[in-house]
């Protein structure tokens, strides 16, 4: 029937179409706790969990930190800075010496993609990938396609134009690679330099123009764009990259019809999203951060408690 | 109450203790005593317990809309989440929706569900429904109490009391989810 999730949450690429399926499924009911005048669940009493974020972050680190207090867990931040890693411990130490301190889970942001994978394999907690380098951020995408799914009532047929850095983007692969099990189609539209050159594995449409974009899509992902790609040279000027990428009330008036806005987070109003499209009547910006908080309950309900080897003792003990 | 024969036959062998009609006189009755043990419908809320539960508590609603021409508020309760087997059970049981559409706190709140048998899930809810607010008063009404108690929980309200062995499961099928209203006794 249902496929359980396994010991980790690492990425979408993994997830079978079930799964991403169970994850959203089980976040829709788990949005009301937090519209309830005692915004807590006892559901992981007992339960630990260190996050564990080598990179700067906000929203995520909070959005855990509320998804494990509503679910009544007890929760340590490690940041990189103010730790013993800003002394040379390596990441296999830092975990190992926490699990050795009886946690259960393990949430970490870290720079090098692979890392959550790595940590994943070489110790016994549940490992969740709060975004690794350039490669996933699997509960970012899982939000998103749930905003999207609450807007459209369905992914399937869906057309979805991620917009901007897709080269450096964790959240464009899982969102590409979520979106596209869920039976949506997939587009990017961006600078030639900021998209990888083997963006025609990904199975997406390309658009180079953003105003084709806005006309096939029925929804704009728009990434934000690191101030630093600039002085990388990327991108000429982040004047340029407005006037050609930016998305504006102007080019989406031009569509005449109605496009869902989304972006991740944080934003950088003027260069990649004006302000009037981001606090448009089309923009679910914050829905997606309320959601982001639902999904990563679900997450963590899905992958705690009953271990496999229970899991199959409980099944044949009937209810 | 013997078992009458029945116009649709359940998909199992399993035994009828309820018929069709039988169910809806028993619903009806269980509608009164609620009324009755609130002295009325003023501050009254039924919520119904996920899945049948709520079911059970949309008939109730509606049969006490017949009697007293008063809408009284109804809600749902999902407990999985609250459940005192979490770590032991896997895979993680589905989340159904909880709905409690308005303040309960000094209401009279009564929980409804299908079989009353360990008392756990009902421990499950009182404490589910004491994050929501403080109710004047909770009372629960259950179409079937099959003995076996784990905890100090008693009904108030209760259609039909049977015997039944600790092997054997009762099952309440309502029509919305089941295609057809009936209880039945069953091996496991």
């Amino acid at each position: 029937m249902t496929a359980p999730l396994g010991k980790d949450l690492l990425g979408l690429e993994s997830l079978s179409t079930d799964q991403i399926q169970l994850i959203l499924d089980t976040a829709e009911p788990l949005k009301e706790i937090s519209e309830r005048a005692i915004k807590k669940v006892p559901t992981l009493r007992g339960a630990t969990i260190v996050n564990l974020f080598f990179e700067a972050s906000t929203r995520t680190r909070v959005s855990f930190e509320f998804a494990e207090k509503r679910m009544s867990a007890d929760t340590v931040n490690v940041a990189s800075s103010g730790s013993s890693v800003s002394k040379g411990e390596t990441l296999v130490d830092t975990a190992r010496n926490l699990e050795a301190m009886r946690i259960d889970m393990v949430v970490i942001r870290h720079g090098a993609s692979g890392a959550a994978h790595f940590l994943a394999q070489r110790i016994e907690s549940n490992v969740i990938n709060a975004g690794d380098g350039t490669h996933e951020h699997p509960t970012q995408g899982l939000l998103d396609m749930l905003t999207l799914r609450d807007r459209f009532k369905r992914l399937k047929g869906l057309k979805v134009c991620i917009v901007g850095d897709v080269l450096h983007s964790r959240v464009a692969r899982s969102n590409i690679w979520g979106l596209q099990k869920m039976g949506a189609e997939v587009a990017v539209c961006g600078p030639r330099s900021l998209l990888p050159s083997a963006i025609n594995e990904f199975g997406v449409k390309v658009f180079d123009r953003v105003e084709a974009a806005i006309e096939w899509a029925d929804a704009l992902n728009v990434l934000r764009l690191q101030l630093e790609r600039m002085q990388a040279g990327y991108i000429p000027s982040l004047r340029e990259y407005n006037r050609v990428f930016g998305i504006s009330r102007d080019r989406l008036e031009r569509a005449k019809k109605d496009i869902v806005i989304l972006h991740p987070g944080p934003m950088n109003r003027g260069v990649e999203i004006d302000s009037d499209v981001a606090d448009g009547p089309f923009s679910v910006i914050l829905d997606q951060v309320t959601n982001g908080v639902a999904v990563r309950m679900a997450v963590l309900y899905l992958l705690s408690g009953g271990k496999a080897e229970l899991a199959v003792s409980a099944k044949g003990g009937g209810e | 109450m013997p078992p009458s024969s029945p116009t649709e036959a359940p998909k199992t062998s399993a035994n009828i203790i309820l018929d069709s009609r039988a169910l809806s006189r028993t619903l009806r009755r269980m509608a009164d005593e609620i009324v009755e043990l609130n002295d009325g419908t003023d501050d009254l809320i039924v919520v119904g317990i996920q899945r049948r539960g709520v079911q059970l508590a949309q008939r109730i609603v509606e049969l006490i809309a017949e009697r007293e021409k008063v809408s009284v508020p109804q809600g749902a309760l999902d407990i999985t989440l609250y459940r005192d087997d979490l770590q032991t059970v896997g895979p993680r049981p589905v989340v159904g929706p909880t709905n409690i559409p308005v303040d309960i706190d000094g209401k009279h709140v009564v929980i409804v569900d299908d079989v009353l048998y360990t008392g756990r899930t009902i421990r499950a809810a009182l404490d589910e429904l004491a994050d929501f607010g403080r109710p004047r008063r909770i009372a629960l009404a259950v179409v079937i109490d099959r003995g076996g108690r784990e905890l100090p929980i008693a009904p108030d309200v209760v259609g039909k009391k049977v015997e039944v062995a600790a092997n054997q499961r009762v099952d309440v099928h309502v029509n919305e989810l089941d295609g057809q209203d009936a209880v039945t006794i069953a091996s496991r």
